[in-house]
């Protein structure tokens, strides 16, 4: 037996992030570390935790490894409960064949069967790509005042970046009136945060009518919406106005973290009222040595630092020896950077080590020309040896 | 083959040296008192008996034990919320016109019955005080090959007069076994120190509590350990391992103050054999434009815009801008206030010290500030 539940959500963590580059390569988006000691997706689950939602599907596929053992029965969320909690949903197989999830819309087809069993009114379908903190009660009761059967939460950005968004237009009411996926010439600034609430019934006829139509790409910015939007059902647009942040690439990934150290930025990890929770691991607090340097920093647990920190996110578990210096980077898990070593607006993937005397990175200033500069990247598990050198933008993902 | 680790009980004495410092422990457990700036003393040897693979452990607390509770909540956090065995927590009682137990051996007799459900064949006793990361199966291992009845660890070392104040000393034959136990001596010299870990059979702990208790006789280091020396075939096993043991203020302070030395804390808290701890979710710490920090051990969720030198900040702690913290240690969610300067003291948890203040004490003596104090 089952407990009816009002609102079921479903979190689309099958991402394989290929923009990121050596980041995934043995692990899935939502898993990569980000904020010291956080994933991805410990927001959405957190989030879904603080607006009230307790039943939770989180839909794997790509290198799920480090993800279903970071998650696991997702009690550190608070999420392992009797009725409903959190789900790992990966692609099975069925009498009719196995099937891998092809698409967004497809993937949640896939999970009817999960969704039925909670008998729920409304579906909140959330991506493991985001940064941000958001009650998502607020928007399923915005969608109960506009009696939409689908509610899509848009920010409103810079006219410049529209293009890289799914855009829609709206009337005074914000109910949608058009929406086009990255639109060469936007005719709004308001963008998709993909995160839709469906209420259910119309999400599972939709969703069941495009299975049928073999041309479809079985996905909610290409299919779904479109379809809703052309049978003129009740589409509106949920306005958020707080931080938010798409972590798809290197350099967004990098900014995110940045941002944590700006005292501008409104995303704050310290509110009681609405923590971000992550699977913590058991390691001792950390010691700032006695020829530490440190300043405008985040560091967390377990690290040892005696080198000079600026400007950088310092993940668990971290070492950085006296005299290396480390500014404008992100280290992440069990990062090394030994005597002597240099890393500069850098991204020090987890467990890899930089031998004394390498230099990861460049200051922007020191390159002539701005296209050859960028955040360098040494992948998880890579030694980077003694004197060797990362050029700005170039992305290591094996020992050199 | 190694013995069977979930065959062995651990009986944890959340109370006992209370009094050794009625600073930290007037309102919670010894065993609650918060230690290295993120954990409490228990964590230690909770951890260390899940690490050597045990599965059951009991908490004996009488008084105050509030904080304890709070502490350990389901227990997941050590691993220890099984369906099967876990953790019980072990509150007094007994008959009407009981009253509280005074000696360990009383307050086994109140527990005989868990202690019997459990089905263990051994029993570690354990105090509250002391920080270690033992691995008990060698321990384990040891006693039943040497065939001993009573193992106790202990560490052989000079001492001063207040380290053996309140402690037990052995007097052991060349093959380490105990001919004559000394109790509270209170006098410097060199000694086998015990560290209040004691290993026995259930059986054996049965027989005795059976045996002494109607006789009132009560005490388990004066009764057992005192008394049967010679008679019992006690031995002593000598820990070589790191540890601090906890038996006033000051021992408290320096204990904490070592774990500054790198060397020290990575030979406590190992990768393979971590130190768990109540989880709470905080933020890394986060250190200003301004601040300026070295040798110091800190925790997650601090707030750092002013100066910390040789300290310790637990939890949540902020230290705004121009204010110095020298030699401190701040307990959970302490907070010092715009170019306040201190320096040589202990504050407990949710103090608040004001802007521009000066507090400070002398070198070796530091202040303790309490709980929740606004300054």
């Amino acid at each position: 037996m089952y407990n009816k539940k009002e609102c079921v959500a479903m979190l689309l963590a099958g991402g394989q992030g290929s923009r990121l580059y050596a980041l995934t390569k043995n692990v899935a988006k939502p898993a990569v570390p980000y904020g010291g000691k956080y994933r991805i997706i410990d927001f959405p689950l957190s989030n879904c935790v603080n607006s009230g939602i307790d039943t939770v599907g989180v839909l794997t596929q790509y290198q799920p490894l480090v993800l279903n053992d970071y998650i696991g029965n997702g009690q550190a969320w608070n999420l392992d409960r009797i009725h409903g909690g959190m789900h790992i949903l990966p692609p099975y197989q069925s009498s009719s064949g196995a099937q891998w999830y092809e698409g967004t819309a497809n993937a949640i087809y896939q999970n009817l069967s999960f969704i039925d069993r909670y008998d729920p009114e409304y579906v909140v379908i959330l991506s493991g790509d985001h940064i941000y903190k958001m009650d998502y009660s607020k928007m399923l009761n915005f969608h109960k005042e506009k009696n939409a059967v689908c509610t899509i939460a848009v920010l409103d950005v810079e006219y410049e970046e529209a293009s890289r968004f799914g855009i829609m237009s709206v009337d005074e009411d914000n109910a949608i009136t058009k929406f086009v996926e990255k639109p060469k010439v936007p005719e709004s600034t308001l963008a998709s945060m993909g995160i839709y609430i469906f209420s259910y019934p119309t999400l599972k006829k939709y969703l069941t009518e495009n299975e049928m139509d073999e041309t479809a790409t079985k996905d909610f910015g290409k299919n779904i919406i479109p379809a809703l939007l052309e049978n003129k059902e009740r589409l509106y647009a949920y306005r958020f106005e707080d931080y938010w942040k798409d972590v798809g690439t290197i350099d967004s990934l990098w900014e995110a973290n940045m941002d944590l150290l700006s005292p501008t930025v409104s995303l704050d990890l310290y509110d009681p009222s609405w923590k971000i929770y992550s699977n913590n691991d058991s390691r001792a607090p950390h010691i700032i040595g006695k020829n530490a340097k440190i300043q405008n920093s985040m560091v967390t647990t377990g690290c040892v630092i005696d080198g000079a920190v600026e400007f950088s996110m310092i993940s668990g578990g971290v070492t950085i020896e006296e005299g290396a210096v480390v500014t404008d980077s992100i280290l992440m898990p069990g990062a090394t950077v030994k005597k002597g070593a240099i890393v500069e607006y850098s991204i020090v993937g987890e467990s890899s080590v930089i031998e004394s005397g390498a230099h990861i990175g460049a200051r922007p200033e020191t390159v002539e020309n701005k296209d050859e500069w960028g955040v360098a990247v040494v992948g998880h598990d890579v030694t980077v040896s003694s004197g060797s050198v990362v050029k700005p933008k170039e992305i290591i993902s094996a020992d050199m | 083959m190694s013995y069977n680790m979930t065959n062995v009980l651990g009986i944890i004495f959340a109370n006992s040296h209370d009094e050794a410092l009625p600073e930290l422990a007037s309102n919670r457990t010894m065993a609650s008192v918060p230690f290295g700036g993120r954990f409490r003393l228990i964590d230690f040897q909770l951890s260390s008996m899940v690490n050597s693979g045990m599965s059951t452990v009991g908490i004996i607390t009488k008084s105050n034990y509030e904080s304890l509770l709070d502490h350990i909540g389901s227990a997941r956090y050590w691993d220890l919320a099984r369906s099967y065995g876990g953790l019980t927590i072990l509150p007094p009682y007994g008959n009407i016109d009981s009253g509280l137990y005074v000696g360990k051996l009383e307050a086994l007799r109140g527990t005989l019955g868990y202690i019997k459900k459990t089905g263990c064949e051994y029993v570690i006793l354990a105090d509250g005080n002391v920080v270690l990361n033992a691995d008990y199966s060698k321990i384990i291992e040891e006693h039943i090959e040497t065939g001993a009845d009573i193992t106790c660890v202990a560490s052989t070392g000079n001492y001063s007069a207040s380290e053996t104040a309140d402690a037990v000393a052995f007097e052991t034959d060349a093959t380490g076994r105990v001919k004559e136990t000394i109790l509270n001596a209170a006098k410097a010299g060199k000694y086998t120190l015990g560290l209040n870990i004691n290993i026995l059979s259930t059986a054996l702990l049965e027989s005795l509590v059976m045996d002494l208790t109607p006789r009132g006789k009560n005490v388990f280091d004066r009764d057992v350990l005192q008394a049967k020396a010679g008679k019992l075939n006690i031995r002593v096993h000598e820990y070589t391992g790191y540890y601090s043991r906890i038996h006033d203020f000051e021992s408290y302070f320096t204990e904490n103050m070592k774990l500054l030395d790198p060397d020290n804390l990575g030979k406590l808290i190992l990768k393979k054999r971590p130190i768990y701890t109540k989880v709470r979710d905080d933020a890394p710490s986060k250190y200003g434009l301004d601040s300026s920090v070295n040798n110091s051990l800190v925790a997650d969720g601090c707030i750092i815009d002013g100066v910390v030198e040789d300290s310790i900040l637990f939890r949540g702690v902020k230290v705004a801008k121009g204010a110095v913290v020298k030699n401190c240690i701040l307990m959970q969610d302490t907070s010092i206030g715009k170019s306040t300067i201190i320096s040589n003291i202990i504050t407990d948890k949710d103090v608040v010290i004001g802007d521009e203040l000066r507090i400070s004490s002398a070198v070796g003596s530091p202040l303790y500030i309490g709980k929740k104090r606004v300054l």
